[in-house]
């Protein structure tokens, strides 16, 4: 079956223009974007035929000689599209801060320790029912430049193809419970009325008694399978 | 209402997102990938002209006779098995970016038509709030006048999608998030 499209509603993506939120401000398109029908290349994207990824790819807590500082969770969902089907053999990418709040990354100069034993990325496939799962640590948070005491709320990047060039998403998964939800501009720049989509659920059916916590994140991507008899 | 999940930023630690890629580098050529081998290089701007040095690119093209391989492509089989048409690349400290790929085929469009040869372009920052899309056309290229995209924009905005062939044979394709000579972005 093939796959359509209905256009993105409005009030569910993150507006371009968020005045608490300095970096948008010189960053965004002022022109509206054009619609146009989409072509073959829009409909189409890269879905590889992905070989193996290995454990240490799912498992951000044994990608180096020794355990990463920090609360281990399981972080587990599904991929879905907007009928609610499973999306299998889909990638999806994490990158995370550790636990004390910094990256494995040049660019973050931000005064917490790094930890040898984290890099904070991962790798999943989703399987035939679209399930994704990753063992890592709880992410710290940190302090960010956007205003005066201005700090991130901890959170998980979510990186995902999907089926085609538009159902590319990149989001960022907060945690239920935190304090600085209230102060975040990017947790705010998300639309009311949908911002708990981007709440992970704390699972504790899904916990590993005395060894780790869980929580539960599905994602939904763009498309709808075509029905047989026409859309 | 629709589930779909918001998209937020991508945030400026991204790069280990591209660090030892598997499937999405800046090169998209081997020496088995088919077709004239080019050079797409650019700069992604802010709304002051100044270049963006921690944005994330990313290509997604035909292969040399304008196939993708993807279940939504009919001719997947003939695809270049040697092209992935994806690429990925963090632009440096300059705003800039460059691709190694190959010229794309010939795709069809809707009216079964040729589209001219375009390259899909996404790009993500710190303070872009979801992608931009746009497409890159190529100077010069007699099917420009019957692309079936291009006469959807307000012609004095069709100049900011198509790449200039600079000395060096490369492709020139700058990406102006806002301003003057803002990129067309899209949506479908």
């Amino acid at each position: 079956m093939s796959r359509i499209y209905p256009p993105v509603p409005p009030g569910i993506h993150s507006p371009d223009f968020f005045e608490a939120n300095r970096g948008t401000h010189l960053r965004h398109p002022k022109h509206p974007r054009i619609v146009i029908p989409p072509t073959i290349s829009e409909l189409t994207g890269p879905v590889y035929p992905y070989s193996a990824i290995g454990g240490a790819e799912t498992d951000l807590t044994r990608q180096h000689a020794g355990q990463p500082i920090g609360e281990r969770i399981i972080l587990h969902g599904r991929v879905l599209d907007e009928d609610g089907r499973p999306i299998p053999q889909t990638l999806v990418e994490i990158w995370q801060a550790n636990a004390a709040g910094r990256y494995a990354h040049g660019v973050d100069n931000h005064d917490a320790a790094l930890d040898p034993n984290f890099s904070g990325t991962g790798r999943a496939i989703t399987d035939d029912e679209g399930r994704y799962r990753f063992l890592t640590i709880m992410p710290g948070r940190y302090p960010f430049q956007n205003h005066y005491n201005a700090w991130r709320p901890a959170h998980v990047h979510f990186s995902l193809l999907g089926p085609s060039f538009l159902t590319r998403l990149v989001t960022q998964m907060f945690f239920p419970g935190d304090p600085l939800h209230a102060f975040d501009p990017i947790f705010h720049g998300v639309p009311e009325q949908v911002r708990h989509r981007v709440v992970a659920s704390f699972d504790l059916d899904a916990t590993v008694p005395d060894w780790s916590l869980a929580f539960r994140f599905d994602l939904v991507l763009r498309g709808r399978e075509a029905t047989p008899f026409g859309i | 209402m629709s589930d779909l999940t918001p998209f937020s930023t991508v945030g400026p630690f991204f790069k280990l997102l591209v660090r030892n890629r598997a499937e999405g580098t800046d090169c998209l050529v081997s020496d088995a990938t088919r077709g004239d081998r080019i050079t797409v290089r650019g700069v992604l701007f802010d709304g002051n002209g100044a270049p963006v040095n921690d944005g994330l690119v990313e290509i997604w093209q035909a292969d040399a006779s304008g196939h993708y391989h993807h279940p939504g492509d009919a001719d997947r089989e003939t695809a270049d098995p040697a092209f992935s048409g994806f690429g990925r690349a963090a632009t440096d400290s300059a705003g800039s970016f460059a691709f190694r790929t190959i010229k794309p085929g010939l795709v069809r469009g809707a009216d079964g038509q040729s589209q001219a040869p375009h390259i899909l372009v996404s790009v993500m920052a710190r303070g872009v709030m979801s992608r931009c899309w746009t497409r890159m056309y190529f100077d010069g290229e007699p099917l420009n006048g019957s692309d079936p995209i291009l006469p959807l924009i307000p012609i004095e905005r069709r100049q900011t999608l198509i790449a200039r062939r600079a000395a060096d044979g490369s492709y020139e394709f700058n990406v102006v998030l806002q301003g003057e000579r803002e990129t067309v972005f899209f949506e479908a």
